[in-house]
C-alpha cells in the first residue's frame, strides 16, 4: 500500500506535467507565455466562486471557467498574432493578463477573500468520501485515477496537435512566418487554435487543482510566480518532446520537495535557493532540457555510427 | 604598407575566398573590382578583422593582424567605410563623426574640422540625423566619419553603390580628392569604368581569386576588361 | 465637492510623483534592452538587494544615509556587472526566449537567497520624514525627495547619453550592433558598462524605495511587472516612450486608487495597457 505523501507527490506530478504540456504547446511554436497563470487562476476561482456563492455544482461551474477563459485567450491573443506580436513582448504582454487577474482576484476581496484566499465550502460530511456533485473526494486514490485520465488525454492533445497540423507546418509557424504563410498555412488561425486549446487545458488544471487540494489563493494560482513556474517546469524537462513537460514536472517538484525535506527546517528558503540557481544553469547549460539532452545523447551515437 | 598573402576566408557557410595575395603600398590608391559575388566586400571585411581567415596572413606596417581583434583595428591605422554606408540614422552628423574619432578623442576638434572643410555640406547638416541624409550626403557622412580615425589606410565598400548617377560622379571626384590628401587609399567597386580612373593601380576578383593585377592603364586597355566589364 | 476636487487634485499630484519614480525604474530596464537586447525579467531583484544594502547599512551598521545610499548604488551597479557576465554573456548568442528567462531564474534565486539571508519579515529603515502640507492637499516629503532625485537620475543619465563618447557609443549600438567594432569600440565593453550603468540606476531606485516602503523578499513582485508594462507600453528600448508611459501609468494607479482601491487602480493600467496592445500594437513610440 502507498502512503498519502507518495500518493499526493504522484497526484501533483501528474497534474502539474498536464499543465506544463498545455503550456508547452504553445511554448515549442515560440509563444513564450508568461500569462497562462490568468488561465489557471480563472479556472480555480470561477468554479469555487459558483459553487460558494450560488451553490452552483462544479460540473456547471466548469464550462463557465472554461467559457470565461476561451474568451479572455481570444481577446489578448487575437491582436497579438495579428500585430505578429513576438518574443519578448509576447511574454510581456501576457505577463501583464496574469498580473491583472491575480489583482482582479485580491481586489474582489469581499467576494473572493482576496490574498488570504479562499476554501471551497465543504460537501463530505462525516462517513461520505465522495461528493460527486460537488467534486470533493477524500480519498486520494480517486484523485490519482482522475487525473491521471486528464494527463493522459493530455499527451493525446499534444499527439494530435502534432499529427494534425503535421511537424513541419509546426516548425515553420515557430521560426518563419513569412514562410509558413507563403507554404499555405493560415499563420494567425493556427496560432489562434493552439492557444485556445493550451488555455483550455490549464484553465481545467486550475479547476482540478482547486478541488483537489481545497483551497485557492491569488498567488498561488495566478500572477507571474505561477507563471514563471509553469514555464521553468517546462524548461527543465525540455519542451520539443511529448513526456518533456512531464518530466520537468516531476524534477522540479521533487527537487523541491527533496530540497525542503533536507534543508527545510534548518534553513527556510535554501531549497528554493538552490532551485532558482540551477534554473539559471539550465537554462545556459541544457536550454532542451534535461529529456531533450538525454535524448539527444541517446542519438548522437547512432547518427555518428 | 598592407599585405595579405595567400588568403582563403568563409563567410556564412561557404568559401568566398581562395588563396588571395594583394599589396598595398604607402600612398597608393588601389582598386578591387570584380563582379557581384566575387568576393570584394569579404576582402575588406577581412581586412577590419570583422571575419577571420580560415588560411594565410594579413599583415599592416609589418606587424601580422591576424589575432588583432577587431575593435583595435582602427587604433592601428585603417579605417573602413562599410557597404551601404552603415550611419547610425538617429544620431546627428556630428555624433555620427564623433563615433569615428571614439579612438582619437584628443584630435577630435581638429580632425572635425579638417571633415569639415572636406566636406562643407556636412558642416551645413551637422545637427541633423544621419538618417534623414541624401545618398550621397550619407556616403560623403561615412566616409568623413572613417576619416575622423585618422587613418593611414582608408577601405572603401562600394562607395557608389545605390547613388544616382549624377551623385556617382561626385563621389568619385571626392576619392580622387581624398587620394590627392595623401591617404592611402583601398577601394572595393563595381563601377569599374569611374574607379579605374580614379586609383593607380586595380586587382580583379572573380569567384574568390585574383585574375588579374596592374597599374588601372592595363585595365582599361585590356580586351578583356573592356569586354567583360566596360561593354565595349 | 471643492473637498473632493481638491483631493483630487492630490490624487493627480501624487501620480506625477510616482510617475518620477516609475520613469526612473522604467529607464534601467530600458537602457539595457536599447543596448544589449535582453530584458533583465530580475531587474526589480536587484533594486530589492539595494533596498537590504542600504537597511543594513543604515540600521545595522550605523552608516549616515549619505554614506549608505551611494554604497548601495555602488553594489547593484556591481550586481548588474556580475549579472551580465556570469548569466547574460553565456546565453547572448542562444534563442531570445532563453535570454529571457534565464533572468527569470535569477529572479527566483535572488528571491530565494534573500529570504535565506534576511528572512521573510518587513524590515523599515526607520527614518520617518515629515509630511508637506500644501493648503488642504498632503504629500509625504519621502516622495518629493523621491521625485526630485528620480529627475536627476534621468536628466543625469540624459545628459552622459548626449555628451560623452561612452554614451554616444551606447545610443550607436542600438542602431547598428555589427558595425561598432569599425568604429574602434569593442561591443562587449559596451554591454559591461551598460550593464554597471542600468545596475546603479536600479541601485538610485532603491535608494528612494527604501524611504517609502518596507523591505522585504518578494517587494520586487510589486512593482517588477509594472516596470515592465511600462517599459512595453512605451516601445521596449525607447526612453522617451517609457518616460512617458511611465507618467501615463502612474496617473491610472493614482487616480484609479482614488477612485477605488489601489488593486483596482492597477486593474485599470494593465487593461489600459492591453487595449493600448489593439491600437499601438508596437508600443506608443516604436523606434
Amino acid at each position: 500500500m502507498i502512503g498519502n505523501y507518495p500518493l499526493h507527490l504522484m497526484i501533483l506530478v501528474l497534474l502539474w506535467g498536464y499543465i506544463y504540456t498545455g503550456w508547452s504547446l504553445m511554448g515549442r511554436l515560440g509563444m513564450v507565455s508568461f500569462g497562462h497563470g490568468a488561465f489557471m487562476g480563472i479556472g480555480a476561482y470561477t468554479v469555487v466562486m459558483l459553487w460558494n456563492h450560488f451553490g452552483l455544482s462544479p460540473w456547471l461551474g466548469a464550462p463557465a471557467a472554461l467559457a470565461l477563459t476561451a474568451a479572455v485567450a481570444l481577446v489578448i491573443a487575437y491582436p497579438c498574432f495579428r500585430f505578429k506580436i513576438v518574443g519578448h513582448y509576447f511574454a510581456l504582454v501576457t505577463l501583464a493578463l496574469s498580473e491583472v487577474t491575480r489583482l482582479v482576484i485580491t481586489a474582489m476581496r469581499d467576494v473572493t477573500g482576496g490574498s488570504l484566499g479562499a476554501t471551497p465550502n465543504g460537501a463530505l460530511t462525516e462517513g461520505r468520501s465522495v461528493a460527486i456533485g460537488a467534486l470533493q473526494f477524500s480519498d486520494k486514490w480517486v484523485w490519482l485515477a482522475i487525473i491521471f485520465a486528464f494527463w493522459l488525454l493530455g499527451l493525446w492533445v499534444w499527439r494530435l496537435v502534432d499529427r494534425g497540423m503535421g511537424r513541419l507546418a509546426l516548425q515553420a509557424i515557430s521560426e518563419d512566418e513569412e514562410a509558413a504563410a507563403s507554404i499555405g498555412i493560415h499563420v494567425t488561425r493556427a496560432k489562434l487554435q493552439v492557444t485556445l486549446v493550451s488555455a483550455l487545458m490549464t484553465c481545467t488544471g486550475g479547476i482540478l487543482y482547486a478541488q483537489y487540494q481545497l483551497y485557492v489563493n491569488p498567488d498561488t494560482v495566478s500572477g507571474i510566480a505561477i507563471s514563471l513556474q509553469m514555464v521553468f517546469g517546462v524548461i527543465a524537462g525540455g519542451m520539443f518532446v511529448m513526456l518533456g513537460p512531464t518530466v520537468g514536472a516531476a524534477f522540479t517538484l521533487l527537487l523541491a520537495e527533496g530540497l525542503r525535506l533536507a534543508f527545510g527546517n534548518k534553513y527556510p528558503a535554501l531549497d528554493t535557493t538552490i532551485y532558482g540557481a540551477m534554473l539559471v544553469l539550465f537554462i545556459i547549460f541544457m536550454p532542451k532540457g534535461i529529456l531533450g539532452a538525454l535524448l539527444d545523447l541517446v542519438r548522437r551515437p547512432r547518427r555518428a555510427s | 604598407m598592407l599585405s595579405l598573402s595567400d588568403i582563403s576566408a568563409a563567410y556564412g557557410g561557404f568559401q568566398a575566398l581562395f588563396g588571395v595575395s594583394l599589396e598595398v603600398r604607402a600612398g597608393e590608391s588601389v582598386a578591387v573590382i570584380g563582379p557581384n559575388g566575387a568576393g570584394k566586400t569579404t576582402l575588406l571585411r577581412l581586412i577590419s578583422k570583422l571575419i577571420e581567415p580560415t588560411q594565410g596572413t594579413i599583415s599592416f606596417q609589418d606587424n601580422s593582424l591576424v589575432h588583432v581583434p577587431p575593435h583595435q583595428v582602427v587604433g592601428r591605422g585603417i579605417a573602413h567605410v562599410p557597404e551601404n554606408r552603415r550611419l547610425f540614422p538617429r544620431l546627428t552628423v556630428e555624433e555620427n563623426l564623433r563615433m569615428g574619432a571614439f579612438t582619437a578623442r584628443e584630435k577630435y576638434q581638429e580632425r572635425l574640422s579638417l571633415v569639415y572643410e572636406l566636406f562643407p555640406r556636412m558642416k551645413e547638416r551637422r545637427a541633423q540625423p544621419a538618417g534623414t541624409l541624401s545618398g550621397g550626403e550619407q556616403q560623403m557622412c561615412a566616409i568623413g566619419r572613417a576619416l575622423m580615425s585618422g587613418p593611414k589606410l582608408l577601405l572603401l565598400d562600394e562607395p557608389s553603390a545605390g547613388l544616382a548617377p549624377v551623385v556617382v560622379q561626385s563621389i568619385f571626384e571626392l576619392v580622387r580628392k581624398i587620394c590627392r590628401e595623401g591617404y592611402t587609399v583601398l577601394i572595393v567597386e563595381q563601377n569599374i569604368r569611374q574607379v579605374l580612373k580614379v586609383v593607380e593601380r586595380a586587382y580583379l576578383l572573380e569567384a574568390g581569386k585574383i585574375k588579374m593585377q596592374g597599374p588601372s592603364q592595363d585595365f582599361l586597355r585590356s580586351e578583356e576588361i573592356r569586354k567583360a566589364y566596360l561593354g565595349l | 465637492m471643492e473637498i473632493f476636487d481638491i483631493y483630487l487634485l492630490e490624487a493627480v499630484l501624487n501620480g506625477l510623483l510616482l510617475g518620477g519614480l516609475l520613469a526612473l525604474l522604467s529607464l534601467g530596464l530600458n537602457l539595457i534592452f536599447g543596448v544589449i537586447d535582453v530584458v533583465w525579467i530580475c531587474y526589480a531583484e536587484l533594486i530589492m538587494c539595494g533596498m537590504y544594502a542600504v537597511y543594513y547599512l543604515h540600521v545595522q551598521y550605523h552608516w549616515p544615509l549619505y554614506a549608505a545610499m551611494p554604497a548601495a548604488i555602488v553594489i547593484v551597479a556591481m550586481l548588474g556587472v556580475l549579472l551580465h557576465q556570469l548569466v547574460i554573456k553565456p546565453v547572448l548568442a542562444a534563442e531570445p526566449i532563453n535570454q529571457l528567462l534565464v533572468t527569470g531564474g535569477v529572479l527566483f534565486f535572488l528571491q530565494a537567497a534573500a529570504t535565506l539571508a534576511f528572512g521573510i519579515d518587513f524590515k523599515n529603515l526607520g527614518v520617518s520624514l515629515p509630511a508637506v502640507r500644501i493648503g488642504e492637499m498632503s504629500f509625504s516629503a519621502a516622495r518629493l525627495i523621491a521625485f526630485g532625485a528620480a529627475v536627476l537620475g534621468v536628466l543625469g543619465l540624459f545628459v552622459f547619453l548626449r555628451k560623452t563618447y561612452l554614451g554616444t557609443a551606447i545610443r550607436a549600438i542600438s542602431q547598428d550592433r555589427a558595425i561598432m567594432p569599425l568604429m574602434g569600440v569593442s561591443p562587449g565593453r559596451i554591454y559591461t558598462l551598460t550593464s554597471a550603468l542600468g545596475g546603479a540606476l536600479a541601485g538610485l531606485g532603491s535608494c528612494l524605495l527604501v524611504l517609502q516602503y518596507d523591505v522585504h523578499p518578494a517587494i520586487g513582485l510589486s512593482f517588477g511587472p509594472i516596470t515592465f508594462l511600462i517599459c512595453v507600453m512605451g516601445g521596449l528600448g525607447s526612453m522617451a516612450g517609457g518616460l512617458i508611459a511611465a507618467f501615463v501609468f502612474a496617473q491610472f494607479i493614482s487616480v484609479g486608487g482614488f477612485f477605488f482601491a489601489v488593486e483596482w487602480g492597477y486593474v485599470i493600467a494593465f487593461a489600459f495597457f492591453i487595449g493600448m496592445m489593439f491600437v499601438r500594437p508596437q508600443g506608443l513610440f516604436r523606434r
